[in-house]
């Protein structure tokens, strides 16, 4: 049995099982909708301009809730990012020294961060300074603390939005069937006020069944089925309309759920362009190198019968 | 290192050293001249594979170290600032987190050919064995790694794993206590853990000179687990096997850069991009991927072992499986004596061979079984598989080596390269096909 033997009928076999594993490890929930994504693939890369609408769904939106706490107004102008820019616009007549690639010096994020007041320590006196943010500042937080966003949500805490796509199981896919996916809820469920029935959230069903429709063990009616998802207490948050975009991008629901998961995958993964155009260089490297070292290999064992 | 060495210093320089310290020579015949069997496949090539990760494990864990802070208030912020802020930070953690997976994967395969080969047999058992603690280390080292950026799963696992403790009787919660620092996972542990994590590849690596010093006394084995018996069965270390170790590394070096630049975080678990939260427990708590097939056996074990028809529980559920984990790989220890068979290959070996293969494909659905909810008909199925895993070292090794009979043992390795091309070049001829297509047969 050698080795390329093996890994042959490895290839073969393990596609299999990876899909049968993934297909046990989903719950019952809807199937996740699968948009093509910009990201995704050996060269995919973020679009910008998408990103930067995404931000706006984010600013204008999402983070009335959620807070981006590990996100900083100068991780936007970083290579790869939403704002960064490569050269200085000409139309704002910056003096010729100043390097707008640098994410400190970027206009459009050093805009962004001064629209915020920023609570930043205490001053010369030692009374609590409050000044207009810069690109160094964190994005603000909605909520002071945790009880806080909690007693504002009833109950629940709205997740900080960091790591959002990379902190759920196929994140991308999740968050858009989640935000795009609200319905009405079926006849049979009662769901409770102040929640909202999603059949993409995994939550739990079961319990919320009207009781007409179960028996006296509290079981399911046979002739219904169980639907799938759970109530949150998250509403609707996008409407078409709710957002004006600036670049003439339709401005749909959909359209929106689309750009702010790019933007909130671009928060989770700000290296993602680095990361794969140095992974094309890597692997272009050692394939040119197992090739030379192979050629070695048969050039050394020539002669001997093994 | 056992064979007679030919080394001969070339410069003065080299003689002056040669006399007070022969480091160049204990180098040379080690790596340069070592006569290595001209027979090895790639499968002998994970040692070499595994030794870089080693290096690469820790050059990398020494940087993070730099930016990383064993605190539980700041470790997830800090793990997320080399992610964002650190130059190549987002390289180097990831180099380091998928490097532990392809740790593990070479070193499954490592091990699996050294059952296949059988060369755990004599005269390489305590060779044999170091490997067996540097498997053990590595699974500490990896669980402990696991822990220090303090996300759900890293908390909750450290939970699950160390409660295990408080299953030996009596002092169990003292251990327990000891490993958490305190009355729960908390900054005690993850500083210990980070000392700990630290400490144990330099560990590793002195065992790993041990493991290498045990090879080099009795030699390779090799595919047809026949000893060397002339110098024309090998070949010198160098450059026969540094060119074809290089190769394999370098195609491995191709799996690792797919996942390190193109699925960093297949690997991993979601929920560990969620900072720990004491409160909220994971709905489904698993550990790494390369820990499954022993999480399984944990798990199996769903009953108390007591004395029949009284209500004396002699183990308990929870002690049983704990014990039933950790013999699963001590058991690997006192492999060289359950397998008395005088056969190493399993080439020659045509009954035993399928028992392995079934035993490789059981670790498999062990691994499958331990990422699935601990609900029937899961149990019952590890069960069943743990069963099996033991009962191939304890009853069907021990048995075979008795009833089974091996084929011809071709006299030398050299005769069996020659079978080997023979047989390459009948199965190539359509013509001189013969049916079954199975091993050839040694030449008499």
């Amino acid at each position: 049995m050698t080795l390329k033997r093996t890994l042959a009928a490895l290839g073969a076999v393990l596609p299999l099982a990876l899909a049968g594993g993934a297909s046990a490890a989903e719950g019952k929930i809807k199937e996740l909708k699968e948009p093509s994504w910009t990201w995704e693939g050996i060269f995919g890369r973020y679009d910008q301009q998408q990103l930067q609408r995404g931000y706006q769904v984010y600013r204008e939106v999402c983070s009335s809730c959620h807070s981006m706490k590990l996100v900083a107004f100068r991780h936007l102008a970083e290579d790869g990012g939403p704002f960064y820019l490569e050269e200085c616009p000409v139309e704002l007549g910056l003096p010729s020294t100043t390097d707008c690639s640098d994410p400190a010096a970027n206009p459009i994020v050093k805009a962004l961060a001064a629209d915020y007041q920023i609570e930043a320590g205490v001053d010369d006196s030692g009374d609590p300074l409050i000044r207009p943010g810069l690109p160094a500042d964190y994005l603000p937080s909605p909520y002071a603390n945790r009880q806080q966003a909690m007693l504002a949500n009833g109950g629940a805490y709205p997740p900080d939005m960091s790591l959002l796509v990379k902190s759920r199981v196929k994140g991308r896919n999740y968050i858009y069937s989640l935000i795009t996916g609200y319905e009405e809820p079926p006849a049979i469920l009662d769901v409770p006020p102040g929640q909202y029935y999603n059949p993409y959230y995994p939550g739990d069903t079961a319990s919320m069944v009207r009781e007409e429709y179960l028996d006296e063990e509290g079981h399911i009616l046979h002739e219904y089925e169980l639907p799938p998802g759970g109530a949150f207490k998250m509403a609707p948050p996008l409407q078409d309309g709710i957002v004006t975009y600036e670049d003439g991008s339709p401005e749909t629901v959909d359209q929106y759920a689309r750009d702010v998961v790019s933007f909130l995958q671009w928060s989770s993964e700000p290296k993602l362009e680095q990361r794969k155009e140095m992974g094309g260089f890597v692997m272009l490297y050692l394939f040119a190198f197992a090739g030379i070292v192979y050629a070695s290999y048969r050039q050394i064992w020539r002669n001997v019968e093994h | 290192m056992s064979h007679e060495s030919t080394y001969v210093p070339g410069t003065g320089f080299e003689r002056w050293v040669d006399k007070r310290l022969p480091l160049v020579r204990l180098g040379y015949d080690s790596f340069i001249d070592f006569p290595t069997p001209k027979n090895l496949n790639y499968w002998y090539t994970f040692g070499g594979i595994l030794s870089i990760i080693l290096v690469w494990q820790i050059v990398t864990g020494i940087v993070l170290a730099m930016h990383y802070t064993a605190h539980t208030d700041y470790a997830f912020q800090s793990v997320e600032m080399i992610m964002r802020d650190v130059n190549y930070g987002w390289l180097l953690r990831y180099a380091h987190s998928n490097g532990a997976s392809m740790f593990f994967i070479a070193v499954y395969l490592h091990i699996a050919r050294g059952l296949y080969y059988g060369s755990y047999k004599e005269p390489r058992e305590i060779l044999w064995g170091l490997g067996v603690v540097i498997f053990l280390l590595m699974m500490g080292t990896a669980f402990m790694g696991y822990v220090l950026p303090w996300g759900q799963m890293s908390y909750w696992g450290a939970t699950v794993i160390t409660s295990l403790a408080s299953a030996v009787p009596l002092i169990g919660d003292p251990i327990k206590t000891l490993l958490w620092g305190g009355f729960a996972v908390d900054n005690p542990t993850l500083n210990r853990f980070y000392a700990l994590h630290y400490l144990m590849p330099f560990l590793i690596a002195g065992v790993v000179i041990l493991h290498i010093w045990a090879l080099h006394v009795p030699g390779n084995n090799n595919p047809s687990g026949v000893e060397v018996k002339t110098k024309k069965d090998t070949v010198p270390f160098h450059p026969y096997y540094t060119v074809k170790d290089g190769f394999a590394i370098v195609c491995f070096f191709i799996l690792f850069a797919a996942f390190l630049f193109y699925m960093p975080n297949t690997l991993g678990h979601p929920d560990n991009y969620i900072e720990a939260d004491p409160m909220v427990t994971p709905a489904h708590i698993v550990p790494e991927w390369y820990f499954l097939p022993f999480y399984a056996m944990l798990r199996a074990i769903t009953f108390d072992i007591g004395i029949p028809f009284t209500d004396i529980v002699l183990i308990n559920s929870k002690l049983g499986g704990v014990l039933v984990m950790l013999g699963s790989i001590l058991i690997l220890f006192v492999l060289p004596w359950l397998d008395r068979s005088k056969v190493r290959s399993m080439r020659y070996r045509p009954v035993a061979k399928l028992w392995l293969i079934l035993f490789f494909l059981d670790v498999c659905l062990l691994g499958w079984l331990g990422a699935q909810l601990a609900e029937q008909p899961y149990i019952l199925i590890s069960q069943l598989a743990t069963a099996y895993y033991f009962a191939y070292f304890l009853i069907v090794l021990p048995v075979l080596a008795i009833t089974e009979t091996p084929k011809a043992l071709p006299r030398s390795i050299s005769e069996s390269v020659t079978a080997d091309k023979a047989g390459m070049r009948k199965r190539k001829t359509p013509v001189g096909m013969t049916a079954g297509g199975s091993h050839p047969a040694p030449a008499e």
